[in-house]
């Protein structure tokens, strides 16, 4: 096991080099000089000139990318040239809140997706399965924008249950920060669980017909046992594949959604860096989402060591 | 036939196909004394494998089984669901053809086995633990206790197929069906786990019923046996009086089939020629007669009937028998 889990994070390496020089170059290649964002475009060529030299943006690319990762090895992600907040606390401060995000997201995901998956395999082609199927294919064409609306509407303007937009920090007021979280929470949630419910629910048909499905019938075990352990378990390798790549997908913020609620997240931090050309923050925070994204990935590897013995054991 | 442990009474297994509908048993009578040992003999498709499903009633959804199934004074096709989980893996229990997929992969062979145990038996943890040891060394499996831990893959196939005996005597079942236990093992594997098999029936006092497509696995360890082709059992004797005398040319034409060691290289075997009869469209004579050696005049128009040969034992359906056609 230990070896296992040495493998992979040495695997890890490349991945994350390969990351960092795609973000580097492509935030290079954005149009537009940084010279020239910073300075204005009423700038004499001289300023520029001289600014280019100290931001050392006439070296050649490569050597301004090995300064770059230096910098970053020491910790130092760089600073941004609007608001003179460093990457690091920039994205400090808005990590809380899209993980908040993510994580009630996913959970709310899981609990209608897996009770919603386990029903349907077991009922598989009954009308409750072929209902709850055709539903899961309408949501996942619903786009988060819409059902954020729909939500707002009912919710909030309707209803007057839950505030619409806004945000309070856990630590000052955890009820207010719920009470605020809720609706983008359940906008994501929403995405989520078709994803979950089709995956799971193919895969559970698939296990259910097993000769070890067979046998345990035979052995007399409850359909509880059947279904939540001997079926259960050897399903769960993609929900953990999609579990992960959600939440390493939203550990990069839920741009639309925090636009929408006014989550000050990471999404709204790359948007913004993005409107202002703050290039520097750009190539920090992607740099950090893409590195959360490889080691999200990390850890389903070993999830999937946890459930199937076959892998942990190098079998597979 | 009402002393039987298991008496399967005019049994018909029919499986909707979009070809139309599959009979897969055809009117099957058979019974099964307590500690005797049935063998099911018969090639693939022959109905074998679903004969066993339907005493189990693991059938698939869409089959339909009618006739009663006899086990120990209850009639299996009416017993409510509960009942019969009570019922299976107690007093009747099955290991499967294939131990590479019979065995949950992700489970480990202590959790599969303290599982059914502890279904079954007022046992706690640690006795439920100590059982499953024993039960594993009864079955030849070396330092049981280390492979408690252990999940299928790290096992061989016949280390597997063992364990596969080992849940099912877990609880000490009164009928035993062991559906081609040995076809997906290495040959050298295939008597140590029949041995297995007939030791642990003796010593347990329990019935067994064999299904194979071997007439070489039933020969030395069976009471009985019942020879099934498209769905119907053609021909059912002690084991004995079938192998002095077989009756049906079906029987003697899977014995044929065998491979034998003394005949010189390269001949090829006498496998039976033709294929069954598809089962959607059923013939109106004997199954049997489009492949059949000494078919003739009514053969292809009129099923024969089981009927019995000099004992009351011994029963076939054929209406040109081997011994009779000796004798003409």
């Amino acid at each position: 096991m230990l070896f296992f889990v040495a493998r992979r994070l040495l695997y890890l390496v490349p991945v994350l080099i390969a990351v960092s020089v795609l973000t580097f170059v492509i935030a290079s290649l954005l149009p537009g000089d940084l010279a020239y964002v910073i300075l204005g475009d009423q700038a004499t060529p001289e300023n520029v000139a001289a600014l280019r030299h100290d931001l050392g943006l006439d070296q050649p690319i490569w050597l301004r990318y090995l300064g770059w990762l230096w910098h970053i090895l020491q910790g130092d992600f760089g600073r941004s040239f609007r608001t003179g907040q460093t990457v690091l606390q920039a994205v400090s401060e808005r990590v809380p809140i899209s993980f908040e995000l993510m994580i009630l997201a996913e959970l709310i995901g899981l609990a209608i997706g897996v009770p919603l998956a386990i029903a349907c395999a077991a009922k598989a082609g009954s009308a409750f399965d072929r209902l709850m199927t055709g539903s899961a294919f309408g949501m996942l064409s619903v786009p988060t924008f819409l059902s954020a609306i729909l939500l707002i509407y009912l919710f909030a303007v309707e209803l007057r249950w839950l505030p619409a937009t806004g945000y309070v920090p856990f630590t000052e007021d955890p009820l207010a920060n719920l009470r605020f979280m809720v609706l983008p929470a359940l906008t994501l949630g929403l995405a989520e669980w078709p994803g979950i419910m089709r995956v799971l629910r193919s895969d559970m048909i698939a296990a259910l017909q097993e000769d070890y499905i067979a046998l345990a019938k035979a052995k007399g075990l409850k359909p509880s046992r059947i279904l939540f352990v001997h079926a259960l378990k050897p399903s769960s390798l993609t929900l953990v594949t999609i579990t992960g790549i959600n939440i390493g997908r939203l550990i990069g913020g839920a741009v639309i959604v925090e636009t929408i609620f006014a989550l000050p997240g990471i999404g709204r931090l790359l948007v913004g860096a993005i409107l202002t050309r703050d290039l520097i923050i750009l190539q920090g925070v992607v740099l950090l989402v893409g590195a959360g994204f490889v080691i999200m990935n990390f850890i389903v590897d070993l999830l999937y060591a946890l459930l199937d013995p076959r892998i942990r054991h190098g079998h597979a | 036939m009402s002393s039987a442990l298991l008496s399967v009474e005019n049994a018909v297994v029919d499986l909707p196909t979009p070809r139309g509908n599959l009979r897969a048993v055809d009117h099957v009578d058979l019974a099964v004394g307590a500690g005797r040992t049935l063998g099911i003999v018969g090639e693939s498709g022959c109905g074998k494998t679903m004969l066993s499903r339907a005493v189990l009633q693991l059938l698939p959804k869409k089959a339909r089984l009618s006739g009663r199934v006899m086990f120990d004074g209850q009639d299996l096709t009416t017993l409510s669901a509960e009942k019969l989980r009570k019922l299976r893996g107690r007093s009747l229990a099955v290991v499967f053809q294939d131990p590479m997929t019979s065995l949950n992969p992700v489970l480990t062979i202590g959790t599969q086995l303290i599982e059914t145990i502890q279904e079954h038996l007022e046992l706690d943890l640690a006795e439920a633990r100590q059982r499953s040891i024993e039960l594993l060394a009864a079955v030849g499996i070396p330092a049981p206790e280390q492979r408690l831990a252990q999940y299928p893959h790290q096992l061989s196939g016949g280390m597997r197929q063992r364990v596969a005996i080992a849940v099912a005597l877990s609880c000490e079942p009164k009928l035993l069906i062991a559906d081609e236990p040995t076809t997906a093992l290495d040959v050298t594997i295939q008597a140590q786990i029949l041995d297995l098999l007939a030791r642990e029936q003796q010593r347990r006092h329990m019935a067994m019923i064999i299904i194979t497509h071997d007439l070489g696995v039933v020969a030395g360890r069976t009471d009985e046996v019942a020879v099934m082709y498209a769905g119907r059992v053609v021909e059912r004797a002690p084991t004995p009086a079938l192998f002095k005398q077989m009756r049906m040319p079906y029987t003697e034409a899977l014995l044929a089939a065998l491979p034998k060691l003394d005949v010189a290289p390269h001949t090829p075997l006498p496998a039976i020629s033709g294929r069954p009869p598809d089962p959607t469209r059923p013939l109106k004579g004997c199954s049997f007669s489009p492949r059949c050696r000494y078919s003739a005049g009514r053969c292809a128009f009129e099923k024969p009937q089981l009927c019995s040969a000099e004992t009351p034992e011994h029963l076939y359906a054929c209406f040109h028998p081997i011994a009779a056609r000796v004798g003409a």
